[in-house]
């Protein structure tokens, strides 16, 4: 779960980080009232970056700016700078001057704290979309930004508006989990294997998309290379269950074994991914795309969208399979009881064949969506997620497919909406502690049955 | 290539801190997996609770160092109580899950920021080693040793105190499982509901090889933070993976299995760090860039322990017999 900073840059709770500022604000207060010398004490204790300039000697491309309102400079007004991997926040000076120097020279979005705006005043640049603007270096090394500030009454996000966001997003991340762990449900349920290699084919059907869709690679349009990529994610599985789990199955080698192979197998294709795309993060095309107003205050990109309506509708026709066709049926007897089913004359290796097919293909479409809500591609992406995966199979019962869904729903959500209490980098936390809290209260999980534990 | 040099790198690494860390770490997952069957994927977590026990024991509290690596071990202690609780009723798959969530929260909670005073989040903690050195009693200027083994006295010292530290757990775990109590712990690999007939407490007997097994891992994370530093990102899942191949390459229900296993691991992966490099300058693997070659090893590691498991499950010094995979 190294990706973490990664995975949150599009969602830091807002809750925390207001209370923080608050806190500072208080403090510079007082620190005017006591003098130079209390202030700077004071500006050192909360810990936070407080000059004018930060990161200009490390770093040789500087933005830059002045903020005044009615040609009147503003001081300590909170300038923060995001992107690329990289965030830094400012004060400006009496001059109301700021500067924030950068690693490289590429985008980033530079935002107005309006809370340490004086009152009334607001951001009301056209260029800008709330408090933001996007800049870019031209042909030198400095660029200045600058905003324009008029008056005006400032959009605050309430409470209920930012658990609706988060509930939206918990939605969109709960149904990218779900098409993962129906696959590992699926897997666990008809043969008995807990899965760890299940976060590489994640990776895999991202990989896919990024070396056919990618700009720097093939770069066909993403509408043909994600389906080609899901489809090769499929044969990935197949392959997959040719080369190792048959065999293994037919040797007769226990489930502890197997599981310790699927970890092996984990850690080679790991490194096998990151020996073909060493590096860090790349992006998928159309990421970053502009977001759309929805009601209230929730607003998405058309990626969101599309991305949640093709988890829905692939959802649907995985239930639709599992219910009412042959092999979906026969899929749920095994898992009930596979010597039953292979007694009652269901051919068991072929069935555990189209599950190996069809988990990798759902694994391969989530590890794709992910990498649009991530955002982004890397080698070690779906290890981030696999206890996740393994937290909402085992909180929908272990081998129900439709556990898995309830499950992963509920992890997703749980994911993000605590990110309003808990500090973001601990967000996954709460996740695993519920997973060990099913454990120990109810053993089967939401949708299982007594039985099961053994 | 200069084979001189690669041999001598290489041959550094058989009793260099890292493999004699792992080699403790092992054996206690020998106790856990080996002679009692329980799936700790947690080891990376018991480890983490050894090196940061240790480290913020001296830094933020200001203890003597012994006192630092006993605080190490009572956290393994009341870490493998937390776990065992819920856990040891269930099936042998659902503790592995668990470990491995309980080990990824310990993780994230060094990692935070919001715990930054004691742990220092994601830099990880450093200069905490005046307490161990001032108790060196290998005494002496410069360096000293022979052929690839020449360290100054506090490099010594990490070794020797490692050394030490293996062969009392080698011989505490030889001792242990010679014992009555030991063939209780094998008895509940091969059959627990047999020796639950018999009127054992399996529970117990679970939870006392889930403690002791984890106070090796905690020891194992203390020697890891002796000579340098503690960083959270060490302790990911992937090194209970690594503990795991170490494990049954030597051989699960072994005594030496555990310390030969990470000897021939460390000395491997330190072969192939170091050749790969020199046979890039020398323009033989076309196919390969610098960036490339770190991944190499760690793939060599997941081939290794699928064949290992599939092919020897008994690993190198393991008797047939005494399978660990029962179930």
């Amino acid at each position: 779960m190294r990706e973490v900073p990664g995975f949150l840059a599009g969602s830091t709770g807002g809750f925390v980080e207001v209370a923080r500022r608050t806190n500072q604000r208080k403090k510079r207060l007082t620190a005017a009232l006591f003098g130079a010398v209390l202030a700077l004490l004071a500006i050192s204790s909360t810990g936070v970056a407080n000059a004018d300039e930060i990161g200009t000697d490390e770093y040789e491309y500087v933005f830059s700016g002045n903020v005044k309102y009615n040609s009147q400079p503003l001081e300590d007004v909170l300038v923060k700078l995001e992107g690329n991997g990289y965030d830094a926040e400012v004060e400006t000076d009496a001059e109301g001057k700021w500067k924030i120097g950068v690693p490289e020279k590429a985008e980033y979005t530079i935002t107005i704290d309006e809370s340490t705006l004086p009152t009334g005043v607001i951001v009301a640049d056209d260029d800008a979309s709330g408090a933001s603007k996007k800049a870019e270096f031209g042909l030198t090394k400095n660029k200045s930004v600058n905003f324009f500030l008029g008056q005006g009454v400032r959009e605050t996000t309430s409470l209920l508006d930012q658990i609706g966001e988060r509930v939206v997003n918990g939605l969109n991340f709960g149904l990218m989990l779900a098409l993962a762990a129906i696959g590992v449900s699926l897997v666990f349920g008809t043969t008995g294997l807990s899965n760890f290699a299940h976060s590489e084919m994640v990776t895999f059907g991202a990989l896919a998309a990024l070396t056919l869709g990618g700009t720097a690679y093939f770069g066909w349009p993403m509408l043909v290379a994600i389906p080609i990529a899901v489809l090769l994610s499929a044969a990935f599985g197949l392959g997959l269950d040719v080369v190792l789990w048959r065999p293994l199955r037919r040797k007769g080698i226990g489930i502890v074994q197997l599981m310790i192979v699927s970890i092996g197998l984990s850690l080679a294709l790991r490194y096998i991914f990151a020996y073909f795309y060493p590096g860090g993060t790349q992006q998928l095309p159309g990421s970053g795309a502009g977001k759309i107003e929805l009601f209230g205050s929730i607003s998405l990109t058309w990626i969101d969208i599309a991305s949640m309506a093709t988890s829905i509708v692939v959802l649907a026709a995985v239930a639709f399979w599992l219910l009412k066709t042959r092999v979906g049926k026969a899929t749920r007897a095994i898992s009930d009881n596979a010597s039953l089913a292979a007694a009652s004359g269901i051919d068991v290796d072929r069935v555990v064949r189209y599950v190996w097919i069809l988990g990798a293909a759902l694994a391969g479409l989530s590890g794709i969506l992910w990498a649009y809500f991530r955002p982004g591609v890397k080698w070690d992406m779906g290890t981030g997620i696999l206890l996740l995966i393994f937290a909402a199979v085992t909180l929908g019962g272990l081998g129900t497919a439709f556990g898995a869904l309830v499950g992963s729903l509920v992890v997703g959500m749980l994911v993000e909406v605590s990110t309003l209490i808990i500090p973001s980098d601990l967000k996954y936390v709460g996740a695993l502690v519920v997973l060990i809290l099913v454990l120990l209260v109810r053993p089967q999980g939401i949708l299982g049955r007594r039985e099961r534990i053994g | 290539m200069d084979w001189f040099q690669i041999l001598n790198n290489t041959a550094a690494f058989i009793i260099a801190p890292e493999t004699i860390a792992y080699a403790l770490a092992a054996i206690g997952l020998s106790v856990h997996f080996g002679f009692t069957g329980l799936l700790n994927f947690g080891q990376a977590g018991f480890m983490a609770l050894g090196a940061y026990g240790y480290a913020i024991s001296i830094l933020s509290f200001g203890l003597p160092w012994w006192v630092g690596i006993i605080i190490g071990i009572l956290a393994a202690v009341i870490f493998a109580i937390l776990l065992g609780i819920p856990t040891l009723r269930l099936r042998a798959d659902y503790l592995a899950i668990v470990t491995i969530a309980a080990a990824e929260i310990l993780r994230l909670l060094f990692t935070t920021q919001v715990f930054d005073e004691y742990t220092n989040s994601a830099d990880g903690l450093g200069n905490y080693h005046a307490g161990f050195r001032a108790a060196n009693p290998l005494q002496f200027e410069g360096t000293a040793g022979f052929g690839p083994w020449v360290y100054n006295a506090n490099d010594w010292w990490v070794r020797v105190f490692g050394i030490l530290l293996v062969v009392v757990a080698a011989l505490i775990v030889f001792l242990l499982m010679r014992s009555p109590w030991g063939r209780v712990l094998k008895g509940i690999r091969e059959d627990e509901d047999a020796v639950r007939a018999l009127g054992k407490n399996v529970f117990a007997y679970k939870m006392q090889s889930l403690i002791i097994g984890g106070v090796f891992g905690a020891l194992g994370g203390v020697v890891l933070a002796l000579p340098s530093a503690v960083t959270p990102s060490v302790y990911v899942t992937s090194l209970t993976f690594f503990l795991y191949t170490i494990l049954l390459l030597g051989g699960a229900a072994t005594i030496f299995g555990p310390i030969v296993g990470s000897v021939i691991f460390w000395v491997l992966s330190a072969f192939i760090s170091n050749v790969l490099p020199q046979l890039l300058e020398a323009d033989l693997l076309p196919f390969m860039t610098d960036v490339q070659v770190p991944a190499v090893r760690f793939i060599l590691v997941g081939i290794a322990l699928m064949l290992i498991v599939i092919f020897r499950p008994q690993g190198i010094f393991g008797n047939k017999k005494e399978l660990t995979f029962v179930k």
